[in-house]
């Protein structure tokens, strides 16, 4: 089987309906192979259309919703393929061409491919990015918006002990803990950086939430001092939060930045840039509250936005 | 509430990628269970190792076997495949010993008047052993559909769409109301699928209507 | 088969052996998870299983819910309670006690009703009271079969117990997040034969009781 369109494979075989499940089962070796080609109607374009894909997060489908729809307004043909899980799963599907365009982060973007890539400001990392980056893709402009990794904590906590900088934890007597993915472990600015850069000591506890609601609650109840809050969550301003300041610049910047493959021609790519030039980081705050506060669907979210800037 | 009501697309989306990937190792479990029982079952200790084995696999943890299944059958990371594989597994580990279990149940007496009475080997497995057994297989086939259904959720944190996708991003965006639709409607669609499998069985089995149904 | 090989020198490491993030601490907690879970289920479980059986009443109810409690995903249940509880034990906890019900007290009824009617009516005539009944003879004889119960249940949350991780606890899950999260696929694999080596030790440490508290002259089932 294909490493492609698995998904429009499964949607596939629902519009064929039961009839499919029990050939699927009588049949034997590959239950998916052989109903992609009633599946790929749904999205109206087939393979000569922009397959847009989105990582497993709500903000990303958000921001691949907005490049749908400037895209569609120009008149192209657009699949989505939204929410594939993390980089090991979509990157592949990019680089065999089954998508053609997905919005991704310049830091983790170059992580990916140079595991030991150190942080620098967003423009070298987009330089380095088209030295990285195999044959066929390449990544278009990347946005003033950014959804990076933070050390944040409580206005209260930051004020009691004096705190704007990552730095300034080194003075804080009490044990650090801060809730992050268990990736944040093994990570260049997690607790081996915070230790090697600013020479503080922070033991991770683990929430597999991405920075979500339950990471805020266990920073908001002080079952941690610190959590690892994306900077494009609504919740930092919510909850009067502090992130802590980077001057050692450890932590890699995560500008939002489109990776594509030739499918993406120059018109596409003017009017993908559009949304680019126009997204900046307050904008992709304000997308993801009304995502989590207001629990709107991404299209909605996209729609409105795109109108209000004037851009479809 | 209201997110359940807006998003009852995504939802009914879900819940068919759900069934396509939750049916089919129950049949193909079912089905390949049978013969490994009687095989089994002709040998004694192979009987013994076949129950020990099968509730040992049975403690293999199902994210980390999604995860490398890829691996080791050759498959690519986002393929349905790999949950298939996974849950026939998960499905045999359950199915093989209550197979074994529901052929024993089969009285050798009546095996032997069977073939006294003229039936050949293979109709006499699909006339009178096969239904016969059909009572304990259907309890076995029972808790295979709702163990895999329950199961399929884990591939959500993979980004493999079903109703765990819910849990995923209900978790990540704090909407509760998305995380319990999607535990409802995971035990609802056990719960359909198990009545289901009980109406088949009385319309295959009209003898277990009236009678208890006798367990091995 | 390589990452197998690589996760077996993840194992035979002896870094990975020692601190608080080893795996003696580990597998220490994931055993402490387990056996809590276990434990709070059969609480509820076996007196609640104990009464159906041995009355009769609530049995056929009891084994329904039990049913529909096996088809709830345990996933979904650590996520919704998180979000209600906040991070720590407690939303896993709740989870595996639901987890581990069904099979203790689908166990602790057969366990009751497997005694023989008419050695019960013995009892019964010899002017036992029905606590003594249940207590003298139905408990002693269907003990197997609670303690295989006991054995299922425990099987089952020993495999789910690496969802602690998910949301702030220890336990062997750490290795099998931190491995997906960072694709450290070796260090996956070694926490999921941690965690099958643990089901093993486990299974047949219950199989064995199971054999010992058979009643002498009673073979078991």
């Amino acid at each position: 089987m294909t490493i492609h369109s698995t998904r429009r494979h499964l949607l596939g075989t629902l519009g064929a309906g039961g009839l499919a499940l029990g050939a699927a089962a009588c049949g034997g070796s590959d239950p998916f192979e052989e109903e992609g080609a009633a599946g790929a109607s749904d999205a109206g374009g087939g393979s000569a259309g922009i397959v847009i894909g989105s990582q497993a997060y709500y903000s990303n489908e958000i921001i691949a919703e907005l490049f749908a729809q400037v895209l569609e307004a120009e008149g192209y043909t657009v699949e989505r393929q939204y929410q594939i899980g993390q980089r090991e799963v979509y990157i592949p599907e990019l680089e065999s061409g089954a998508l053609s365009l997905l919005p991704d982060y310049l830091g983790n973007l170059l992580q990916h491919y140079d595991p030991d890539a150190e942080s620098a400001s967003p423009e070298e990392i987009h330089a380095a990015l088209g030295e990285a980056l195999p044959e066929g893709l390449r990544v278009l402009d990347f946005a003033a918006a950014s959804d990076q990794d933070s050390y944040t904590t409580t206005s209260d906590f930051a004020a009691e002990h004096s705190l704007t900088t990552i730095g300034d934890l080194a003075g804080v007597e009490e044990d650090l803990t801060i809730a992050a993915n268990s990736e944040f472990e093994v990570r260049p600015y997690g607790p081996e950086g915070a230790k090697e850069i600013y020479g503080v000591d922070v033991s991770v506890v683990p929430v597999e939430d991405s920075g979500g609601p339950l990471t805020v609650q266990a920073l908001l109840d002080g079952d941690v001092q610190l959590a690892d809050i994306y900077t494009a969550d609504p919740a930092i301003a919510e909850n009067d939060l502090v992130v802590l300041e980077d001057p050692e610049s450890m932590i890699l910047p995560q500008n939002v930045v489109p990776v594509v493959t030739d499918a993406i021609d120059e018109g596409a790519e003017a009017a993908i840039g559009t949304v680019l030039s126009a997204l900046s980081a307050d904008d992709l705050v304000e997308l993801n509250r009304r995502s989590v506060v207001d629990q709107a669907s991404s299209a909605d979210i996209a729609s409105d936005w795109l109108s209000e800037k004037g851009l479809v | 509430m209201r997110w359940v009501l807006d998003n009852l697309d995504v939802i009914a989306g879900y819940t068919g990628a759900h069934l396509v990937q939750a049916l089919p190792p129950v049949l193909i479990a079912f089905a390949l269970s049978l013969p490994l029982a009687k095989l089994a079952n002709a040998r004694g200790w192979l009987r013994t190792s076949v129950t020990t084995t099968s509730g040992l696999l049975y403690a293999i943890p199902s994210l980390p076997l999604f995860v490398l299944l890829p691996g080791l059958i050759g498959t690519s990371v986002r393929s349905p495949l790999n949950i298939a594989v996974a849950l026939t597994l998960y499905g045999l580990a359950l199915m093989v010993p209550a197979a074994s279990d529901a052929f024993r149940s089969v009285s050798r007496d009546v095996l032997g008047s069977a073939t006294a009475q003229g039936f050949a080997p293979a109709a006499r497995f699909l006339q009178v052993e096969l239904p016969l057994a059909g009572p304990v297989l259907l309890a076995g086939v029972r808790v295979v559909a709702v163990s895999t259904i329950s199961l399929v959720t884990v591939g959500g944190v993979l980004g493999v769409p079903s109703l765990g996708m819910l849990f995923v991003d209900g978790f990540r965006r704090g909407i509760l109301a998305e995380i319990a639709a999607g535990v409802v409607l995971t035990a609802a669609l056990a719960l359909i699928i198990d009545a289901l499998l009980v109406l088949l069985g009385r319309a295959l089995m009209p003898w277990t209507r009236q009678q208890g149904v006798r367990s091995a | 088969m390589t990452s197998f090989l690589e996760a077996l020198a993840w194992l035979g490491d002896p870094a990975h052996w020692s601190g608080p993030s080893g795996i003696p601490i580990r597998t220490a907690e994931h055993l402490g998870y387990t056996v809590l879970g276990v434990l709070v289920a059969a609480l509820i479980a076996v007196p609640l299983g104990l009464y159906a059986g041995h009355t009769g009443r609530l049995a056929s109810l009891s084994l329904a819910l039990a049913g529909a409690a096996r088809a709830l995903p345990t996933l979904g249940l650590v996520t919704l309670f998180a979000l209600l509880l906040g991070i720590g034990l407690g939303a896993p906890l709740l989870a595996f006690v639901i987890l581990a019900i069904p099979s203790l007290l689908a166990g602790t009824i057969a366990a009751v009703q497997s005694a023989d009617p008419a050695t019960v009516d013995a009892a019964r005539a010899q002017g036992m009271t029905e606590t003594q009944i249940l207590a003298r003879v139905e408990i002693p004889l269907g003990m197997p079969l609670l303690i295989g119960g006991v054995r299922g249940a425990t099987v089952q949350v020993v495999a789910t117990a690496m969802l602690a991780a998910y949301v702030g606890n220890g336990g062997l899950g750490r290795y099998i997040f931190l491995g997906l999260g960072a694709r450290d696929y070796p260090q996956m694999l070694a926490g999921s034969l941690l965690i099958i080596a643990l089901a093993l030790v486990l299974d047949l440490s219950l199989l064995l009781l199971q054999r010992l508290t058979a009643p002498r002259g009673v073979r078991a089932a």
